[in-house]
């Protein structure tokens, strides 16, 4: 029971990890980002392909895993997605998921379609006891890195001067700019350190929960769940919803394993038509 | 005015909307015996406007002839026909109503799968199979139709996507009923009105499938020139000003959902019947997002963008899937990304001049 807590939570931190860059993107910015998934499927392959063909330790990986997608994720944001941000957001979802589609037949054809396997450290397997309790030393390690990513986050976002040229920039562009922030390096950085961690998330998770091409398919609707679900005001929202939808998942998937993945659609469904703004935002 | 659908002359949607208000509220309030004077200069405009123009027998022509040109290729024009139908479906509630969705394959998905299980179980007749295949959708389509009233187009496209998700992951556990992941095998239906028996070569198919595809796509097309589809296109437009001129939204918004709904569950229902195969493919996210490539292609808002589309999406489809079968899925994404990213921009200026022409042979629209 309270294994089933601790795995819940652990699956909760890392998809906090996965979509927090998807909560500033489309929470913040209001753009909406399909291909989230795709980055950090990204950062899982430098990790596999690092480990694999260069026999790199898994911990030495993890700041690659970090900066190759953040480098695509520049990248990309200058040339392809800036000029999408105030489009539709039917557009905007047609776009990404064509990038989508591009990023999962590519990674087919250039690394199989068969599921990679990442080996951590023999240090982070097994696991130990707990007042009878079993808990993983992986899982209590990505727990443990995912709550210093999250409060760094949040100290980022509201108490230096970069998190509060960001809410400025979001909430009214043409006032910041005006003001003299430089909006564009802004929204470049935000997005590059977005799929930054996504990358790092999807390195993190590549033990628990696999990776194949089609990684940014099967995850997709957990990462928009987690941002909807969590509201789009802050970090808070979604962190606690990726909590939730983390401890719902694995106990559904433990005690009603027939169910699938069925309860968290539908609540996603239920909370949407209850309250469009998210469950932990103001209306706005 | 959120959903600023691709093809849609801009200039025009103003006064598109208001001559569809008008004819709105002429038909709402004006009854004809209380105010014929009103009504009428609008009545006219709407007949003028449905007639049928050269391109369009042309078009349904080629179609009817095309089995003759090219006898070989009748199981890959079924396909359109089917494709074609799924795209009008779309279109009538992306296109006219300006409702996002992301989750069709729904109602393609509950169509088929009533189709199959209608013709194993109960009867092998394909007329029936095709009704119910339209009523089992129509009635998922009323019932989720309340869910995209409310919120935002993000809203939207989330709640579709998430009733697709749901429908997937209920035939994926309901084996019992669907078959889970090995779907529905041997279906056998009976011929088409006793007469016309399904053959290996997709004749029948392909026929039956066109005959289902026109007789739906006249009746879109009277209800798109009536003023019920003038209202839908105001509504698009600008909800908070048809709403003011006296166009009722919800009731509107709930029958053209309905309607859709039926149409994707006739395609679901052709497609299990011509394939005599059901399976999970059919609720796959890849149908509903394949389906928005088509309609980017042909271009929303007018009846014929959905057919036209379908045709070059499964041309396309065809020449590339044989060069390369695995990694079809990236040519799709390239093109959304350059259509998205300002090649539709591209095409279509250069594209303009013919396209009116075309438009105006069709009578879809008017530059």
């Amino acid at each position: 029971m309270l294994t089933i807590l601790f795995d819940g939570v652990a699956y909760g931190m890392l998809l906090f990890i996965l979509a927090s860059g998807l909560a500033v993107t489309l929470g913040l910015m209001n753009f909406v980002n399909l291909a989230h998934g795709s980055f950090a499927m990204a950062g899982g392959y430098v990790t596999v392909v690092l480990m694999q063909r260069y026999g790199m330790g898994f911990l030495a990986t993890l700041p690659v895993a970090f900066l190759v997608p953040a480098l695509i994720g520049a990248v990309l944001e200058r040339t392809l997605y800036r000029p999408l941000y105030d489009k539709s957001h039917l557009d905007q979802v047609l776009f990404s998921i064509g990038l989508v589609f591009m990023s999962v037949a590519a990674v087919d054809y250039f690394m199989g379609s068969q599921q990679q396997l990442v080996h951590v450290p023999s240090w982070l397997q097994g696991r130990f006891d707990v007042a009878g309790v079993g808990i993983g030393r992986y899982r209590s390690f990505v727990i443990a890195v995912c709550i210093v990513i999250a409060v760094l986050l949040q100290f980022v976002l509201t108490r230096t001067r970069f998190g509060s040229q960001l809410r400025a920039a979001v909430d009214d562009q043409r006032v910041a700019r005006g003001l003299g922030i430089e909006v564009g390096t802004l929204f470049t950085l935000t997005f590059a350190i977005g799929s930054g961690l996504a990358g790092l998330g999807g390195a993190l998770g590549a033990e628990m929960l696999g990776l194949d091409p089609t990684f940014p398919l099967k995850f997709m609707i957990y990462f928009l769940i987690v941002v909807t679900v969590g509201g789009r005001a802050g970090l808070i929202g979604p962190f606690l919803a990726a909590l939730l939808i983390g401890v719902a998942d694995v106990a559904g998937k433990y005690y009603l394993p027939q169910a699938g993945a069925f309860i968290i659609y539908a609540v996603m469904i239920l909370v949407l038509l209850i309250r469009p703004q998210g469950l932990f935002a103001a209306a706005r | 005015m959120n959903m600023a659908s691709p093809t849609t002359p801009l200039p025009a949607a103003g006064t598109a909307a208001n001559a569809a208000t008008a004819a709105g509220t002429a038909a709402n309030v004006a009854s004809p015996a209380t105010a014929p004077d009103t009504a009428s200069p609008a009545r006219a405009l709407l007949r003028r406007r449905r007639a049928w123009k050269p391109a369009e027998f042309l078009f349904w022509g080629a179609a009817l002839l095309a089995p003759l040109a090219l006898p070989r290729s009748m199981l890959l024009m079924n396909e359109i026909a089917i494709l074609g139908l799924f795209a009008l479906s779309l279109d009538l509630i992306l296109g006219y109503a300006g409702i996002v969705s992301l989750g069709h394959a729904a109602f393609l998905g509950v169509g088929a799968y009533a189709a199959g299980l209608f013709a194993l179980n109960v009867s092998a007749d394909p007329l029936a199979g095709l009704v119910v295949a339209m009523l089992a959708a129509s009635v998922l389509g009323f019932l989720t139709s309340f869910l995209v009233l409310r919120g935002t187009d993000l809203t939207r496209l989330m709640v579709t996507l998430g009733v697709a998700l749901l429908l997937f992951e209920a035939a994926n556990s309901w084996r019992s009923l669907t078959g889970g992941a090995d779907g529905l095998q041997g279906i056998a239906m009976d011929p088409v009105l006793g007469l016309f028996d399904f053959d290996l070569k997709g004749r029948t198919a392909y026929f039956y499938s066109l005959a289902v595809l026109f007789l739906l796509f006249l009746a879109a097309r009277r209800m798109m020139g009536s003023p019920f589809g003038l209202s839908l296109r105001a509504l698009r437009d600008n909800r908070l000003r048809a709403s003011a001129s006296g166009v009722g939204v919800n009731g509107r918004l709930v029958l053209v959902y309905t309607l859709a709904a039926a149409y994707a569950g006739a395609a679901g229902g052709l497609l299990a019947q011509t394939t005599q195969f059901v399976s999970l493919d059919v609720l796959e996210f890849h149908r509903s997002a394949d389906l928005m490539l088509v309609l980017i292609i042909g271009g929303t808002g007018w009846l014929y963008g959905g057919l036209i589309g379908a045709v070059l999406f499964e041309l396309f489809q065809d020449v590339v899937s044989a060069a390369t079968p695995q990694y079809w899925q990236f040519w799709v994404g390239l093109l959304l990304v350059v259509f998205v990213s300002g090649g539709r921009e591209a095409v279509h200026k250069a594209g303009a001049a013919l396209r009116q022409r075309v438009a105006a042979l069709f009578g879809g629209r008017r530059p």
